[in-house]
């Protein structure tokens, strides 16, 4: 055995430092591990903050004792090479254990092993821990807000069949494939508003329906026979005035018999609210704020100089203000901008506002895809004939889309954060709920139980879209 | 004439519509306000505001105007936002650098942390903090002392207050002392491009911020003691601290919510730029005999730096924006004082609404072009 030199650890005496330094560590790690978990001290002969830093100092000196380059032995050289690369290295790695024991048995005393779980009271909730009873006891109110529980079907329905209709892209052969886009762009949302419509609010909201599609069937029919130049221009002004004629001059009287079916109870917009309020909002706001900011970001990129600049203004006063100033706005102010016996449900305000607002962040998204297609993409487009639009839909656009899909993603993520927001407007959605209870008298004093809920809820939604569109990312990275 | 059906046509439909919306819009306005008998104008910025606020930089109580309270939310917006893009930064380059730690454990507590963060509402965290964790915090009179100088009670967080003498000088020596700073930099740059000679520029730097401020200390007659709070019985059960500077819990809250959302994105700006810096580069300025300091200060650092930033100032801009969440804890921002209280008490919705989004607005737009013109300055000139 040749001399050993303690301050540098070296091959020759591998393991005399081996026995030695992963006992230190063991030590150090056992002393953490049975003070916190067992509340033993086994140091308690020595002084106080002696005995609190001694397990990192021990640690410390065994893994230097450890760190043998080049030992020969796999495991260890990975070891070292992950964790114990040197002394800082060496400390900041015994501190984040140290820290993970020190801070497993009050985590879990307080989310498991002290928490109450059974009964329907407050009584039941003495102990240390939690009280998930109140998150039990409340759970209807957090997912469905102050919707009546008899109608709680409904909303289940909708969500299960729209989520349904939803994944079949997953399924659809071949074939289908190339309507996807049509079904995802037109007929889903479509679907989705009869749903939200008829299931989920109710009532007569039937009569202004029925004159809609009336004037779309009306006016897609006399479509056929207008020429290609002006079709545009038709389908901008036709159906709006033919719904309007409908709605003001023609049919009155019958359109409401025919609009009188009897549908479910009505449920007033106030009363939606919890998480399913969340996803409501989310999806429509993904719904508007896409087209909408995909119009204005060709827009930006228009060669019409006064296009340009309204596009531009757009954009940039709805990133320059925070979401909370434009509830404010939809809640305050936009009810001075329209005639006054014209009325707009709290709940459509909210979504126009939040739609406008995240459109422009979409409009930035999609003009950095315009952006980054070669310039040959267009002249190839034109070389062949294609006008403006053409050239967009067939060969642009579809290209530019499938590189923003990820940023698209982080955008609708930002939105789903932000729907807490509509607290503003008097919408209670999950935290907006949580509130709620929080300050019913006969509940005071869970707060962090209803936190903690909806923070795990909210993370595990934001976090599986977060990795989905990062999957996303690395899939049409290869792509390219 | 040049002018085309084709090229005017799109336009003008565009102009219109816009027209016919703004000028829908105003003129409903107009007949709800004489509806409703409110006229329109700014002139009751300058009446009685006649409403407190609990937390104030400026002196103010409710014999001020309207102004003063709008700045007095204007400036405690910028308090919350300074401070909180101070801490955002600092941890946001610590995890983000532990991010690229090659130590398993140190960069994957990092990950959790971001990956914790940042998928959860800034909201719920921020009532998290109000509502939850800082309820927890002892009452004053139980509280116990950090250094003997910090107190951190349910009543929020209490710290030695400065109390200066001569603060002009002493700030005038700070100044003094940046400018200093900058000739000294334009100097040795100067020499080193015609003499290659270098100058130990960040020694003299620090060495200028300590000496200056000092001499202001010994010669300009600037003395510094500090007010230690201090617990004061208002009555049997009710403590209060008194003398010293008090944080309330809001701001707190506010602080600690928007500091840790941000820095999250931060950091990832971080890992992004270091990470965008080419391994030939380091590789390169290695193979000329660069030390490994040099290396990270004069070639991997400011091509880091030039992808760093403009994210990051993004996210400043955005923390700033955040911080109008405040309205919902009762922190006296700019929307909660103006666009709340004042809006209540006056009915002004359309002015109070517009200044605070125009406030807002300016702010923005204001960083974005400094931002651009950062932007050009740093960026690689390709000859």
């Amino acid at each position: 055995m040749s001399k050993i030199n303690f301050l540098k650890p070296d091959k020759s005496n591998l393991y005399t430092f081996l026995y030695f330094g992963s006992f230190l560590v063991f030590f150090s790690i056992l002393d953490v591990f049975l003070n916190s978990f067992f509340n033993i001290n086994m140091t308690v002969f020595l002084p106080y903050t002696l005995s609190f830093i001694l397990p990192l100092f021990l640690g410390f000196i065994g893994l230097h004792f450890l760190r043998i380059e080049y030992s020969g032995i796999k495991r260890l050289d990975i070891f070292n090479k992950n964790i114990n690369t040197n002394n800082f290295n060496a400390i900041l790695s015994l501190l984040i254990i140290f820290i993970i024991i020190k801070s497993t048995p009050p985590a879990m005393s307080w989310l498991i092993i002290d928490a109450d779980f059974a009964g329907n009271s407050k009584d039941v909730c003495t102990g240390s821990g939690a009280c998930w009873t109140y998150i039990k006891v409340w759970i209807r109110r957090f997912m469905y807000g102050m919707y009546p529980n008899g109608e709680q079907w409904r909303i289940n329905l909708s969500f299960i069949a729209l989520a349904l209709l939803g994944s079949v892209g997953y399924f659809a052969t071949d074939k289908f494939k190339k309507y996807l886009t049509l079904y995802y762009v037109v007929i889903y949302p479509f679907i989705a508003f009869l749903f939200i419509f008829f299931f989920i609010s109710g009532g007569p909201v039937f009569f202004d329906f029925s004159y809609g599609i009336i004037a779309a069937i009306i006016s897609i029919i006399i479509g056929f026979f207008i020429p290609n130049k002006f079709k545009f221009y038709y389908f901008l002004i036709v159906p709006f005035s033919i719904y309007i004629l409908l709605k003001y001059f023609i049919f009155y009287e019958e359109l409401i018999e025919l609009g009188k079916l009897e549908g479910l109870n009505w449920v007033e917009t106030g009363a939606w609210g919890g998480l399913s309020l969340t996803f409501i909002i989310s999806f429509f706001c993904l719904i508007f704020c896409f087209p909408i900011g995909m119009a204005f970001a060709l827009g930006r990129r228009s060669g019409f100089p006064l296009i340009r600049y309204i596009s531009i203004g757009f954009i940039e006063f709805w990133r320059g203000v925070p979401l909370i100033t434009v509830l404010f706005m939809s809640a305050v102010m936009f009810p001075m901008f329209l005639p006054e016996d014209f009325f707009i449900d709290k709940l459509i305000r909210a979504i126009i506002a939040i739609s406008l607002f995240e459109a422009a962040y979409v409009a930035e998204v999609i003009r950095g895809g315009l952006q980054a297609l070669p310039r040959g993409q267009y002249e190839a487009a034109k070389s062949l004939g294609m006008g403006y639009w053409k050239m967009h839909i067939f060969v642009i656009l579809p290209q530019a889309l499938k590189l923003v899909i990820p940023g698209i993603a982080n955008t609708f993520l930002a939105l789903v954060k932000d729907t807490p927001l509509i607290f503003v407007v008097g919408l209670l959605e999950l935290v907006g709920m949580l509130n709620l209870a929080k300050t019913n008298p006969e509940w005071l004093g869970f707060a962090m139980e209803g936190y903690v809920f909806a923070a795990i809820i909210f993370w595990i939604i934001c976090y599986a879209m977060s990795k989905y569109s990062y999957n996303l990312e690395q899939k049409y990275k290869t792509d390219r | 004439m040049n002018f085309k059906l084709k090229d005017i046509g799109p336009q003008l439909i565009t102009v219109i519509a816009v027209v016919l919306i703004f000028g829908f819009f105003t003129y409903n306005a107009q007949v709800n306000m004489e509806n409703r008998g409110i006229d329109f104008g700014y002139g009751f910025l300058s009446q009685e505001a006649s409403f407190d606020v609990q937390f104030s930089l400026i002196e103010y109580d409710g014999s001020h105007s309207y102004f003063r309270a709008y700045l007095v939310g204007l400036l405690n917006t910028i308090l919350v936002s300074v401070i909180g893009i101070i801490i955002a930064t600092i941890l946001g380059i610590v995890v983000g650098i532990a991010r690229l730690s090659s130590n398993y454990l140190i960069n994957k507590f990092a990950a959790f942390y971001v990956e914790f963060f940042r998928n959860i509402p800034l909201l719920l965290q921020l009532f998290f903090w109000y509502f939850a964790a800082l309820r927890t915090l002892p009452l004053p009179q139980d509280a116990e002392s950090f250094f003997g100088v910090f107190y951190l009670t349910i009543k929020g967080l209490y710290v030695p207050a400065f109390v200066w003498e001569n603060f002009n000088v002493f700030f005038y020596s700070i100044i003094a002392a940046f400018v200093s700073i900058i000739f000294v930099r334009t100097y040795a740059k100067k020499v080193q491009e015609n003499l290659g000679k270098q100058t130990p520029v960040l020694l003299i730097s620090i060495g200028l911020l300590i000496i200056l401020p000092l001499l202001s200390f010994l010669i300009g007659g600037v003395d510094l003691s500090f007010e230690i709070p201090k617990l004061k019985q208002l009555a049997t059960t009710s403590f209060v601290y008194d003398g010293g500077l008090s944080l309330p819990p809001e701001l707190i809250a506010l602080t600690l919510a928007l500091s840790l959302y941000t820095a999250t994105f931060i950091a990832e700006c971080v890992r992004a730029g270091v990470q965008g810096v080419g391994k030939g580069q380091k590789e390169a300025a290695a193979s000329i005999g660069l030390t490994p300091n040099q290396v990270l200060k004069l070639v991997v650092m400011p091509q880091a730096l030039r992808i760093i930033i403009p994210p990051t100032t993004n996210q400043y801009l955005n923390l700033t924006k955040n911080s109008s969440l405040a309205a919902a804890i009762a922190y006296p921002d700019i929307v909660l004082v103006f666009a709340g209280t004042a809006l209540m008490q006056t009915g002004k919705a359309i002015e109070i609404v517009s200044i605070t989004m125009f406030t807002y607005l300016s702010l923005s737009i204001s960083i974005s072009i400094l931002m651009n013109w950062y932007n050009k300055k740093i960026a690689i000139q390709e000859k």
